[in-house]
């Protein structure tokens, strides 16, 4: 199936407008994405039709309410492919999902001298939860290293591999470079030493096939707003086994049995570890996002953005002195690069004048950009309403840009 | 006697006003940081160093006579533009003219969105460091 461009373009209504005196050209994909027309209406409709708190009331707002939150956990599942919908916790984000398993699942298992193993590929949201509850427990963190390519080095990943590793936390694409991590491979190695795996999906989901019981995660976590949902939901998949035996992470409403003030008893997956009211408008609206992607298919959509990423790729390397970081082999449509003699951010800084927004600075991955010895990029990541046409008017700009800085 | 605040202000306003379109102003801009001379290696400390997000930018000040005198550096150009604008305006002059001056020039010449918070290039916090030394240099 080809994707009809304009028709995908006139989805997304934020596109089309003018920044600085020309036409919007937004490259920064990986920080967040663009929300379909249908996810804008499903976020005012029910504010303007259905508003009322969820799973207490039984009138007929209340009741057309928490179908619908309801449902998009359903349609969470499938998505996934989790084995049932009482594995679904919503939660605010990738980064809250994250905090949850370090606190519960953490704080349960994590003892002195237990090893959580992450990588040098890390978003700031899948290390810091990490350093919080190891230093509390007094657990060690170490580190995957990464090739000059930006690729795990998975032989120094099976040699830290021992039975005090209790959990391996890695990210299943870079947001910084586009790494595409080869989960299936870690996961197996994992848990043939006896330790679980967390995957922070945040930048996979809009992308990749997500089958998270071929896969055998243990943990998944990802934000909604990157699959071209709303801010503010997120969600975190867990084995049943797992989810039932970690403790209770915030108390309140909504995730307990009974309440006395002599005891508690707790209440049941998922809405354990639900506590008060949740995000219900942009939960129920996250439905719209999916069904939208579903209707193009994910692999339409992803081949499409594999295209743009040859095609800017070969581009920007006609550009003297640019070099592009991270160069796997297998990459989601991310481009980071640094141009000699010129700091990202006076990039960042023209390129806005011309209306195109790319992403500059460290990333929240200061290791990795330690690692490699810069103190930030550019980073151009596309999405697949993204065009050629585009990647031109970027490329063109950028030229110029160069220009006017050197 | 060297101008006022004021004066130096109104000057900028006018060297901008020559310029109709975008890139030309940034081109100036970006001069202007070419031309600054480095700040010493040795006031490169991690002391000056503004906090700011994505470039790193140090501030260096002395009281020099009744006067004081600011020297500054980015790694980025742009930035070390805006920045010699703001040492042009605020360096030799004594505390109280400081604390009390209004940068009422980078709005007029169009260059309020590189204070804002959102650019996080620590230009904001750089005015504030200029007139918090001013104040320290005025209590002592
Ligand atoms: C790989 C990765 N992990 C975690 C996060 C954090 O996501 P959020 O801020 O939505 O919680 C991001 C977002 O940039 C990310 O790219």
């Amino acid at each position: 199936m080809t994707l009809d461009i304009h028709k995908i373009r006139a989805d997304f209504p934020v596109l089309d407008q003018q920044v600085n005196g020309s036409s919007l050209i937004y490259f920064d994909n990986a920080a967040t994405t663009q929300k379909p027309k249908s996810v804008i209406d499903a976020l005012s409709h029910y504010y303007a039709s259905d508003n009322a708190n969820i799973h207490r009331g039984l009138h007929a707002l209340a009741e057309r309410a928490t179908n619908a939150y309801e449902l998009t956990r359903t349609k969470i599942k499938e998505f996934i492919n989790a084995p049932s919908s009482d594995q679904i916790i919503l939660t605010a984000g990738t980064t809250g999902s994250i905090n949850l398993v370090a606190q519960t699942f953490g704080r349960a298992n994590f003892s002195k001298g237990d090893k959580i193993l992450i990588s040098n590929l890390e978003h700031h949201s899948n290390i810091v939860p990490w350093q919080m509850i190891a230093e509390e427990k007094g657990a060690i963190i170490e580190v995957i290293p990464v090739d000059e390519r930006g690729v795990l080095d998975l032989e120094a990943f099976r040699n830290l591999l021992d039975a005090s590793v209790k959990l391996v936390a890695v990210n299943h694409v870079s947001n910084a470079i586009g790494t595409i991590n080869p989960i299936a491979e870690m996961i197996q190695l994992a848990h043939a030493h006896g330790a679980k795996v967390m995957i922070d999906g945040a930048q996979s989901i809009a992308h990749l096939d997500i089958d998270v019981q071929a896969l055998d995660i243990d943990f998944f976590a990802f934000s909604a707003h990157k699959l071209f949902g709303p801010t503010g939901v997120g969600v975190l998949y867990g084995k049943r086994e797992l989810l039932e035996s970690m403790p209770p992470y915030q108390g309140g409403g909504e995730m307990i049995k009974e309440v006395s003030f002599e005891g508690t008893t707790y209440n049941e997956l998922p809405y354990k570890f639900e506590a008060g009211t949740p995000n219900i408008a942009d939960v129920i609206a996250l439905s719209a996002a999916i069904d939208y992607v579903n209707a193009l298919s994910k692999e339409a959509l992803f081949t499409q953005e594999l295209a743009l990423l040859a095609y800017a790729t070969e581009q920007l390397s006609t550009i003297p002195g640019l070099r592009i970081i991270g160069t796997a082999p297998d990459k989601i449509a991310v481009i980071s690069f640094v141009i000699d003699g010129i700091h990202p951010q006076d990039l960042g800084v023209l390129l806005d004048k011309f209306g195109i927004a790319i992403r500059t600075g460290h990333h929240c991955v200061q290791p990795l950009m330690k690692r490699f010895g810069l103190p930030g990029t550019c980073r151009a990541s596309f999405a697949f309403y993204n065009t050629f046409e585009e990647i031109d008017l970027f490329v063109k700009a950028l030229r110029r840009s160069i220009n006017m800085l050197q | 006697m060297a101008q006022s605040i004021q004066e130096t202000q109104e000057e900028l306003i006018e060297e901008f006003g020559l310029f109709d379109d975008w890139a030309d102003k940034y081109e100036y801009l970006i001069d202007l940081g070419k031309k600054l001379p480095n700040l010493p290696e040795a006031f490169k400390t991690e002391e000056n160093v503004i906090k700011g997000c994505q470039s790193r930018v140090w501030l260096h000040a002395e009281k020099q006579g009744g006067q004081i005198v600011f020297e500054a550096d980015s790694e980025a150009v742009i930035v070390k533009g805006m920045i010699s604008m703001l040492i042009r305006v605020l360096s030799h002059h004594t505390a109280e003219e400081i604390m009390k001056a209004d940068l009422y020039f980078i709005d007029q010449i169009g260059m309020s969105q590189h204070l804002a918070q959102t650019r996080s290039n620590g230009l904001l916090s750089m005015v504030k460091q200029m007139k918090n030394y001013a104040l320290a240099f005025s209590a002592k």
